[in-house]
């Protein structure tokens, strides 16, 4: 257990394993199959995959990696929104740069800049609006998007933009919601899904209650956990926990951050500025009801959808491409199909490829790709992926 | 973009407008407070608390300890290093973030 070493207390961690270890032989599921926890965000993804998390969880655990980060899961047609809005004259496109490499249909954003776009990378909503300020003249379009952690930041600033009266200033939103995106996985009917380990800072702003639909409508543990590999590892041992005392409720290890109702403040902002739209479209995920939120009525001079014409496109996902399936746990990243060969973190073709925090790009960076792509063509390499210890 | 950060308040800015002067490993810019104040808890009272930042926005108040070791844990993981170099960027491009 080399990477139990690297924790700051692998005594603890220890601990928590044998714990685990000594619940599983009480869970009902677990003597058929293993269990299928899924964690929903990228940071998580990213400590368990540095941390080697799954190695040193007994084999009858299998951790399903969820939509990883917001930036991999917009549809390549929205990409191509944000390449047409950048590329009209007089405007300056402002985005955080981890949304600068995502492939839409002809060309990421960083290609558009090389076009000669003004396309400027910054860190906060608020920059975007600085720049509008200082640049009366020109049309300031703030690139929008995230889980509910960012969704008050955008908020407030659109709030700020209304008071100080700025006119130069919109954003394109493409804010997602975790909540609904959840309940879509959750009612496909090939889902193996046992438990969640929800995310730590959706929840901060949202709180707890969101999550109870889970565990009650469903009979799903849910544990809000953070981002410290002990962290996970205690949400990991209180689900298993739940499951093994047939409990089934929404637990917060992440108390020290997140308050049972979340943050007042920020959800006040959200419900003033968004509202949810219909539906939105996800690489990989196709339409979900209710997953997104668009600009209200009240404050639509500051949404950039209808302050310019956007081409709005519907850029189906590659046929051969099984994000889906491998979402849902039905089957691990490495056994699709084109993973590793036509589905690279260089071409991606799903968006669990795109960033470093999806379940794919991450079995490619860190797993020994060999061996997977071996024992994906290997008839009988189908559910475990390591000895059951 | 996800990440949070944690940040020490090091001045009070505007307290109309919420806005301090957090040092964020040892990168000092104007953060929002608007979701950690509240009449109970105003902005002048944040005085060298400790916040976690996300985009600008503090987003949870927290304590010493959480701070040192999250900013730990980010350093390991290599994580901050992208946002704070954006953080130092977008913080020349905008002298006017209010
Ligand atoms: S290999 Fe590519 S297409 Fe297949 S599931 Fe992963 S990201 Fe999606």
């Amino acid at each position: 257990m080399k990477y139990v070493d690297e924790f700051r207390d692998p005594a603890i961690a220890r601990q928590l394993i044998r714990e685990i270890r000594e619940s599983l032989p009480r869970i009902d599921v677990a003597r058929q199959r293993p269990l299928q926890l899924m964690e929903f965000c990228g940071g998580h993804t990213h400590t368990i995959f540095r941390y080697g998390i799954e190695q040193m969880l007994p084999g009858a655990i299998e951790l399903v990696h969820g939509p990883g980060c917001p930036v991999c899961v917009l549809p390549m047609g929205r990409v191509d929104d944000c390449v047409a809005l950048a590329e009209r004259p007089g405007v300056i496109f402002t985005t955080f740069g981890d949304a600068m490499r995502v492939p839409g249909s002809k060309k990421s954003l960083l290609q558009a800049r090389a076009d000669g776009a003004d396309v400027r990378m910054v860190y906060s909503p608020m920059d975007a609006l600085g720049l509008a300020r200082d640049n009366p003249d020109r049309q300031v379009i703030f690139f929008a998007l995230g889980f509910e952690t960012t969704m008050p930041s955008t908020a407030l600033t659109v709030l700020a933009a209304e008071r100080e009266d700025i006119e130069n200033f919109s954003i394109f939103c493409n804010h997602i919601t975790t909540v609904p995106t959840i309940k879509a996985i959750l009612d496909s009917p090939d889902m193996q899904l046992d438990g969640f380990v929800a995310p730590g800072h959706v929840s901060m702003v949202v709180g707890e209650r969101p999550f109870q639909f889970i565990a009650k409508d469903y009979g799903k543990p849910i544990v809000i956990s953070g981002f410290e590999p002990l962290d996970i590892l205690q949400g990991v041992w209180m689900l298993v926990k739940q499951l093994a005392d047939k409990r089934c409720e929404v637990e917060n290890q992440y108390a020290r951050v997140v308050r049972p109702a979340g943050n007042s403040a920020g959800l006040d902002a959200i419900h003033r500025v968004y509202e949810l739209r219909e539906f939105f479209e996800w690489r990989g995920l196709g339409s979900i009801d209710h997953s997104g939120v668009r600009i209200r009525d009240a404050y639509a001079r500051f949404d950039a959808e209808r302050k310019f014409s956007v081409p709005n496109l519907r850029i189906a996902d590659p046929r051969a491409c099984q994000c889906g399936e491998v979402l849902k746990g039905v089957i691990r990243p490495w056994q699709c199909k084109v993973f590793g060969g036509a589905c690279t973190p260089e071409t991606p073709m799903g968006a669990l490829m795109v960033s470093s925090e999806g379940a794919c790009a991450a079995y490619y960076n860190f797993g020994n790709l060999d061996e997977l792509l071996q024992r994906r063509d290997s008839p009988d390499g189908v559910r475990f992926d390591r000895g059951s210890t | 973009m996800c990440l949070g950060i944690p940040g020490q308040v090091v001045e009070i800015i505007d307290a109309g407008n919420k806005l301090a002067k957090v040092d964020i490993a040892g990168v000092r810019r104007q953060v929002n407070m608007a979701c950690v104040v509240d009449e109970a808890h105003p902005v002048e009272d944040c005085m060298g608390e400790w916040v976690l930042v996300h985009v600008g926005f503090a987003m949870s108040r927290i304590d010493a300890e959480e701070a040192r070791k999250t900013l730990a844990l980010l350093a390991e993981l290599g994580e901050a290093q992208a946002e704070l170099d954006a953080m130092r960027e977008s913080g020349k491009t905008s002298q006017t973030t209010r």
